[in-house]
């Protein structure tokens, strides 16, 4: 129980830390960013949408830092993030919740099968030490993991798309056949769109689980309780997934949760190069329009997803394992 | 004198034993001559627009002309630079400051270990390339340093962590409880009986701090992020997809800049693997002696 408090706590602590930060960000760049937006945009847009900048970047003109700071604080508590300057006159709010859809689906479905394939694969390398999979698997994620995320997906889109015109390689779905809707084709195209996205965030990622996984492994293997298991003749199967998997998972779990932000930026870049229509390229749209109440909207979104996961990651770690329960 | 060469023993036996640490260290050192000389390499100057756009492969042009008419060899070579510098310079300086609060928050517990650990953990959770985004979207044109202040400042929790828990377990080991009762100084025992034992950690944190900066910094080149009209593999990525290299057919333009990076990041995560193996003896490759030892 005081562990959950003290995560809790931790979580609400860095929650705050981002929103500061995400505050006084666009101040404390050199030659005031802030204030040169809003002169530049003065007068080419309407006084509300000037005005929804300024709410977004926190200054009303006639404030204060500290009343800036707290009216910021209140608009995000209530979802009020203003008008988007690049989508206008759609609000923040209105734009994220288009685009978010589609990198849940993305990420969700990459993650858990990066997690389930990667973790199963690590296994069974270290528990045939010096076989096949465990002389294979280690060097050759070393070096897939030194390829940039973005550029392994140019790879793909150039290999699988431009040269050998299996899949599509550009947007969520095409556009000029059909429409969103919940209809088979649609489903079919959007699955088709989506494979060279999914596949690049997938053999960008496996390897951590991979590594990690196998090195826990090993050291768990070698632990007494499946010499016992050995001893007590059970199945090698039986001895590889109910003992020695379960205990060396747990700390995959910790680096599920660290990794997820890793992956997240990964995904930004692969979302850009396929120009799939999800989070991250509308954060490197929202970019290239100045577009800086979505910018500031769409990090704290980043944010808070991350750190949520990071915290179910770990409250789920410490019901399953009672060891880290009591030494933090 | 005698040290520096035992050490430089003892560095080329352990590169002689290990192919991973060798196979990185080779690509390193090429890359180091690449970053010291790069004239010896260019053929051309990387930035005229002097030959007929997108060449095809031929011997003066070993891997075709860019959309603009430029070689693209020697922009490769041109572009090792900032890469390298990038990644020596953000990788020490991320590890010092690792070095630092990791140490600091172990050896002087209490409430500055509290302090320094929430601090930590808390921007290491914040996820760092959307904020590095943000930041460089708001100064616009990030040159060297801005990309280096970024970088840092988002990349020395991990390794801090890390430090700190080591620390930790060497604090209250019996010989530096002996060096406190001699009466040491604090900065002594830090520096001469703390560190020392820590110097495989200490390198695997550079090695990875340099791995994560030439990705991360490559990623913002991409997206135009950084300032567009130097040399660099990142900022060849970003030229060559703004003008649809793959489609056009020239696709080496963009696709030799991402192996290039994929060259220094293997070396980097090679090195660093072995390291992995030294520190930790349970991870060494099984040879067949050492498995027939375990068998019999």
């Amino acid at each position: 129980m005081r562990f959950i408090v003290r995560r809790i706590g931790f979580l609400l602590i860095a929650l705050w830390a981002a929103l500061t930060l995400n505050f006084f960000i666009p101040r404390l760049m050199p030659g005031n960013p802030a204030q040169a937006i809003v002169a530049n945009f003065r007068g080419r847009i309407n006084p509300s949408a000037l005005h929804a900048i300024e709410v977004a970047l926190g200054i009303g003109g006639h404030q204060n830092l500290v009343a800036a700071y707290f009216q910021y604080l209140g608009n995000t508590f209530t979802g009020n993030f203003g008008v988007s300057t690049g989508n206008y006159p759609q609000t923040v709010t209105h734009v994220i919740g288009v685009a978010l859809p589609w990198s849940l689906g993305l990420l969700g479905v990459t993650t858990v099968l990066g997690f389930v394939l990667g973790t199963g694969l690590g296994a069974l390398a270290a528990w045939r030490r010096g076989g096949v999979l465990d002389n294979l698997l280690p060097p050759s994620f070393i070096v897939i993991s030194a390829f940039p995320y973005f550029w392994v997906g140019l790879l793909c889109a150039w290999l699988f798309s431009l040269t050998l015109n299996w899949f599509p390689s550009l947007n969520g779905y095409n556009a000029t056949v059909d429409s969103p809707g919940f209809t088979w084709t649609f489903a079919v195209d959007v699955l088709n769109h989506s494979v060279l996205p999914a596949f690049t965030i997938l053999i960008s990622s496996i390897g951590g689980w991979i590594l990690t996984m196998r090195n826990n492994m090993i050291t768990v293997v070698a632990e007494d309780y499946v010499k016992m298991a050995r001893a007590k003749g059970l199945t090698p199967r039986r001895i590889l997934w109910q003992y020695a998997g379960r205990n060396a998972l747990l700390p995959n779990l910790t680096g599920f949760a660290m990794s997820l932000g890793f992956i997240i930026s990964g995904a930004i870049l692969v979302e850009d190069v396929f120009n799939y229509p999800g989070v991250g390229f509308l954060l490197l749209q929202a970019v290239g329009n100045e577009d800086f109440p979505l910018l500031q909207a769409l990090l704290l979104l980043i944010t808070v997803a991350v750190l949520v996961a990071i915290f179910i990651a770990d409250i789920a770690t410490a019901l399953l394992d009672p060891r880290t329960r009591n030494n933090r | 004198m005698k040290r520096l060469s035992s050490l430089l023993g003892a560095t080329w036996r352990f590169l002689r034993r290990d192919k991973k640490a060798f196979a990185g260290a080779v690509i390193m050192l090429v890359l180091l001559i690449l970053t010291a000389f790069p004239s010896w390499f260019t053929p051309d100057d990387p930035a005229a627009e002097i030959y007929s756009p997108g060449m095809g492969l031929s011997w003066a042009h070993p891997l075709g002309t860019t959309s603009f008419g430029q070689d693209v060899f020697s922009q490769l070579m041109a572009g090792a630079r900032q890469s390298v510098m990038l990644a020596l310079v953000v990788g020490f300086l991320c590890t010092i400051l690792s070095v630092v609060v990791g140490i600091s928050a172990a050896y002087l517990g209490g409430l500055i270990d509290d302090g320094l650990s929430l601090l930590t953990d808390v921007i290491l959770v914040i996820p760092t390339f959307p904020l590095i985004i943000v930041i460089a979207a708001y100064t616009k044109n990030a040159n060297f340093w801005t990309i280096v202040f970024v970088l840092v400042f988002t990349g020395w929790s991990y390794g801090a962590r890390q430090m700190r828990v080591q620390a930790l377990s060497l604090r209250n080991r019996d010989y530096l409880l002996a060096a406190r009762a001699r009466g040491e100084s604090s900065w002594y025992i830090i520096s001469v009986e703390l560190i020392p034992p820590m110097t495989s950690l200490i390198v695997a944190n550079f090695l990875s701090a340099a791995l994560y900066a030439v990705l991360t910094a490559a990623g913002l080149q991409f997206v135009g992020l950084g300032n567009v009209n130097t040399e660099s593999w990142g900022t060849m990525l970003y030229w060559a997809q703004n003008n649809e290299a793959l489609a056009a057919g020239y696709p080496l333009w963009a696709l030799a800049p991402g192996i290039m990076i994929a060259l220094l990041g293997s070396a980097l995560a090679l090195l660093n693997y072995a390291f992995d193996e030294v520190s930790n003896p349970a991870l060494r490759p099984v040879t067949n002696r050492r498995r027939r030892k375990a068998l019999a």
